[in-house]
């Protein structure tokens, strides 16, 4: 028997043990066991990143065509008013995605330039630590992602984001949707949605849908951190990036070059 | 014949008041049940809240009243561990205030819930990161030791006999446990980057002191309406006692209040000046919550002046007043301006308002008269 088996084991009745202490019994370490824990997911070694390359964005529909892509295949709903808004990637200006870098002097081009911003997939995320209930929870490859149908809708991972990347249904979103895609689950109200970096398009091998919809001019770049062969970390050893509000800690995943 | 509906004594007086204010209680109730069910259709877009100000009234309400759940110890303290006999009488109504207090902290979150159905997923999922998980047991923990403790004494008062000495370990527990609701409660706020209203280390100070003045300024007024429609007197010394408490409570209240604004204005960080600019004075000529700040500071001031001199203090209805000036101030404050203000700028550090709806201010109406009814079923057990 491996070393491995046998602290497998041993996790196996701690985990088993807290949740009996817990008064929650077998059933939530059975959850524990199947979807938290590193017994069942396998170790890609993976850790999914972005680089948004400010520089090749320059016409409207630069924008336009990555968000339509991720908004139409999520089933992100359109309520036209700011208040019911639902967004996983859209834009904001440089000086409103960036306020701490933000000075009178500032380029006027850059400083009103629109910045592509989506949840940055941190590797310390706030919201997944306040979550209740772990319907939001970062996997290996460093997504972090979302369980729609476990979402209690308290809204503090809304609260923990420091980027406002999170929204929240708070009406039937499915009347707002002008196209349904069916391969991808509509949300019910009630729960918060946000990016999820394409997890879905991953799983088979597909780059994010943004990623594709630029895949022109190379203005979303997108791929595995921790290999250092991949083009998101040629691009950051080669060229001077940043990511928002780097002061806080959250490690994102979503790098600029602007 | 008619002439004696309208006489009698002050114990029909306050029979006749009790029965309006229990079906005044019961009709808002109502109203508050059926908005309920009208926001839970709709969904939580019936409410003000939106993807910038994502916690609105209900959060607020929560936070308030933990504090006042929390007050109670300002009874027990005295009594149990400084054997203060004069708060003999009413040491049962803050157990009661306590109880009711959080059944609405408890009816407020729920509110708030986008799937209150699947409400138990906190208990089917326990997360141990999260701050919301051991606010639920604490808050529950509370609840189940005031009821406890509050029928064991009751029960005794009611055979003549002192309580069972089990009581006394649980007595002493819930002086900690009370404290534990309002830091945990704190935490929920306090430990979130990029919140700058939030993110300070005297966050939980600031919530005990708050509370330990709007918790007992609300026993004043409860027990001043109770000696005046009943024959329940809970006694003058009892009630400056607690005058004493607020006044001590508040002012370290606003210490703590001008201790944040020292860090934060002469540090001049900019996000954590703006809350505050906001909520005091605006941004960008947006600032809806400018007039209810002010109220809550000069009311706030106002009553200091009242409760710190023992000439004012000492005279029962100049205390009913300065006991409403700093339930309403701590109210505005701990509530709306301390939540509201935590979202306002946003992330982006834009100005996205915001104002509770007509279905929200029923729903909240509701949740309160719900208390209220819970305090009066309680009084009159006891009274």
């Amino acid at each position: 028997m491996s070393y491995e088996l046998k602290a497998n084991r041993r996790q196996f009745f701690k985990i088993l043990g807290i949740s009996a202490l817990s008064g929650a019994g077998s059933i939530s370490s059975l959850f524990a066991l199947t979807q938290h824990s590193s017994l069942s997911t396998h170790h890609l070694g993976k850790r999914w990143a972005m680089v948004v390359d400010m520089g090749k964005f320059k016409t409207e529909e630069d924008y336009k065509r990555c968000i339509d892509a991720c908004h139409h295949i999520h089933n992100v709903p359109d309520f036209g008013n700011p208040k019911d808004e639902i967004k996983w990637i859209w834009t904001a200006p440089y000086k409103n995605a960036f306020p701490e870098q933000e000075h009178e002097y500032i380029r006027d081009d850059i400083k009103n330039k629109p910045f592509m911003v989506l949840c940055n997939h941190c590797d310390n995320p706030s919201c997944v630590r306040v979550c209740p209930t772990k319907a939001t929870f970062k996997r290996q490859d460093g997504i972090v992602a979302m369980d729609y149908h476990r979402c209690i809708g308290c809204r503090f991972c809304m609260a923990a984001c420091p980027y406002g990347s999170r929204s929240f249904n708070w009406r039937d979103p499915q009347p707002f949707i002008k196209e349904k895609n069916i391969e991808y689950p509509m949300r019910t109200k009630g729960v918060v949605e946000k990016c999820n970096f394409c997890e879905e398009r991953l799983a088979e091998g597909l780059p994010p849908a943004c990623v594709e919809a630029c895949k022109d001019n190379k203005a979303l770049v997108f791929g595995d951190l921790n290999n250092p062969d991949s083009e998101v970390r040629k691009i950051l050893s080669s060229r001077y990036a940043i990511r928002r509000k780097p002061e806080l800690g959250t490690q994102p995943g979503v790098y600029y070059i602007v | 014949m008619f002439e004696k509906a309208l006489i009698g004594n002050r114990g029909y007086w306050g029979w006749i008041a009790l029965l309006l204010s229990i079906a005044l209680l019961l009709s808002v109730m109502t109203i508050g049940f059926i908005t309920y069910l009208r926001q839970l259709n709709y969904g939580l877009g019936i409410t003000g809240m939106s993807r910038d100000v994502s916690w609105g009234l209900y959060i607020a309400q929560f936070t308030f009243l933990v504090g006042v759940a929390a007050s109670a110890v300002m009874l027990i303290i005295p009594y149990y561990l400084h054997d203060y006999k004069k708060f003999g009488k009413i040491i049962i109504l803050g157990e009661f205030l306590a109880i009711s207090a959080v059944v609405m902290c408890m009816l407020f979150v729920f509110a708030d819930l986008g799937q209150p159905f699947r409400v138990l997923n906190i208990i089917l999922h326990p997360t141990p990161s999260s701050i919301m998980f051991w606010d639920m047991i604490v808050l529950n923990g509370y609840l189940l030791l005031n009821i406890i403790i509050g029928w064991a004494v009751l029960s005794a008062e009611r055979n003549d006999v002192s309580p069972p000495g089990w009581v006394k370990p649980l007595i002493y527990l819930s002086i900690p446990w009370a404290i534990s609701i309002h830091t945990v409660t704190a935490f929920l706020y306090a430990g979130l980057p990029g919140r700058h209203l939030w993110l300070t280390a005297i966050m939980a100070p600031r919530f005990l002191a708050s509370a330990f003045a709007s918790g007992p300024a609300l026993l004043i007024i409860l027990c001043l309406i109770v000696r005046r429609i009943t024959k329940f007197d809970p006694g003058n010394e009892a009630i400056q006692t607690l005058g004493k408490i607020v006044t001590y409570a508040m002012i370290i209240n606003i210490f703590f209040f001008a201790l944040e604004l020292f860090t934060v204005f002469y540090s001049k960080i900019p996000g954590h000046t703006h809350p505050f600019k906001y909520l005091f004075f605006g941004i960008e000529g947006q600032g809806k919550l400018i007039p209810w700040m002010w109220t809550a500071a000069l009311l706030a001031i106002a009553a200091i002046i009242l409760l710190i001199n023992p000439g004012t203090r000492k005279n029962e209805n100049i205390l009913m007043a300065a006991a409403v000036g700093v339930f309403i101030s701590t109210w505005i404050d701990k509530g709306m301006g301390l939540v509201v203000g935590g979202f306002i700028p946003n992330p982006f550090e834009e100005i996205t308002e915001y104002l509770p709806t007509a279905p929200e201010v029923l729903i909240t109406l509701g949740v309160w008269a719900a208390g209220l009814l819970i305090i009066t079923m309680f009084y009159k057990i006891t009274v």
